[in-house]
């Protein structure tokens, strides 16, 4: 029985069928998976300035992230990717990547702010400049420090980079 | 009290150890020799008609190239009974960056001291904990003085911590997924 041309099989979304009566979904485990994965990102906080602030906002009742199924977690081991939120210095590098070699694959990571983009406004013996120097980011948000709609924004971005990532559930990854 | 009355207590009862007393917008501040500058401190605290019981603030300052002796220790006094304030500041060369603690009359100096001795190097003689307060144990250098590197890439003289991270970091990015 061929799919295409089945009257009792629904194209709702292109590569989603569903057959309504059988109670079934037709689909690739990419796009089961993804989907899954999307919809219940766990973030790993790692507030480390005045970024944080926004970042705390961004989860309260106002913005509500638990609408986009994420919900803070303190434990690296059970987050899917990590905001890092604030001005890094050199003395936090081996606390941030500890926590972030701690957590499961797939993990991603967004950069929050301009100081952890890029230093931001300090250039100093302290602070290094961009937490991409030792951690690879998949989402940069600027801003100084970025609103809670920016942040939601990056979530959203990370959310349509899984939506399109192919054969990262299997072991051929 | 007045802080120009203080300053003047100060001159009669140590007269070797005052150098010079600065006025500026109503703020007196006693530049001050380092040697005895604790019993000076301890007669500060003690005296009924001063009472200065409250360490506002001390903290250091480097004069790189302005002024000798180079560096400066800074006492910010309050008498909470008496309700007045002097600024007393303390001479300190770089050949001999050393001044003696004064935990022992306010232990709220304890953190102020350390931060002082990791920024500037100044080494506090008595203090009971003398470490790094806010810089890892092992960093190099006391990043406020004047003759510093300001930027973030320090080059050859990175903190070694950071460097192992940067290669971890390089280590690690063949087992990274795209
Ligand atoms: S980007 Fe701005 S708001 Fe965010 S941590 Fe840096 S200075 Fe603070």
């Amino acid at each position: 029985m061929a799919l295409e041309n089945n009257p009792d099989v629904v194209e709702i979304e292109k590569g989603l069928r569903v057959i309504p009566g059988a109670n079934t979904i037709i689909a690739s485990m990419d796009m089961i998976v993804d989907w899954a994965r999307l919809s219940s990102l766990w973030p790993m906080t790692f507030g480390l300035a005045c970024c944080a602030i926004e970042m705390m906002t961004t989860g309260s009742s106002h913005y509500d992230l638990d609408r986009l199924g994420i919900i803070f977690r303190g434990s690296p081991r059970q987050a899917d990717f990590v905001i890092i939120a604030g001005t890094v210095t050199k003395k936090m590098t081996p606390i941030i990547r500890r926590v972030y070699d701690q957590m499961a694959e797939p993990r991603y990571v967004i950069a929050m702010g301009s100081c952890a983009c890029s230093g931001g406004i300090f250039n100093s013996y302290s602070t290094v400049q961009g937490v991409d120097n030792f951690l690879p980011v998949d989402v940069y948000i600027p801003g100084c420090p970025p609103r809670p709609e920016a942040l939601l924004e990056g979530i959203i971005k990370l959310q349509e980079k899984i939506k399109k990532e192919h054969f990262k559930w299997s072991r051929w990854r | 009290m007045e802080p120009k009355d203080i300053a003047d207590l100060i001159k009669d009862r140590y007269p070797s150890e005052l150098k010079e007393t600065k006025e500026f917008r109503g703020q007196v501040s006693v530049v001050m020799r380092k040697d005895r500058i604790k019993e000076v401190m301890q007669y500060l605290h003690d005296t009924p008609e001063l009472y200065f019981n409250y360490l506002e603030d001390l903290c250091g300052v480097d004069y790189l190239g302005k002024k000798e002796p180079r560096f400066e220790v800074v006492y910010h006094l309050f008498s909470l009974r008496h309700r007045h304030m002097i600024r007393i500041k303390a001479e300190v060369p770089e050949e001999d960056a050393s001044i003696e603690s004064v935990v022992c009359i306010w232990a709220g100096a304890d953190w102020h001291e350390r931060e002082c001795f990791d920024l500037f190097g100044i080494d506090f003689k008595g203090h009971p904990d003398m470490r790094r307060i806010l810089l890892p144990e092992d960093w190099e250098g006391h990043p406020l003085r004047k003759d510093y590197p300001l930027q973030s890439d320090q080059g050859e003289k990175e903190w070694h911590g950071y460097k192992e991270i940067l290669e971890i970091a390089k280590k690690n990015k063949k087992y990274e997924v795209g």
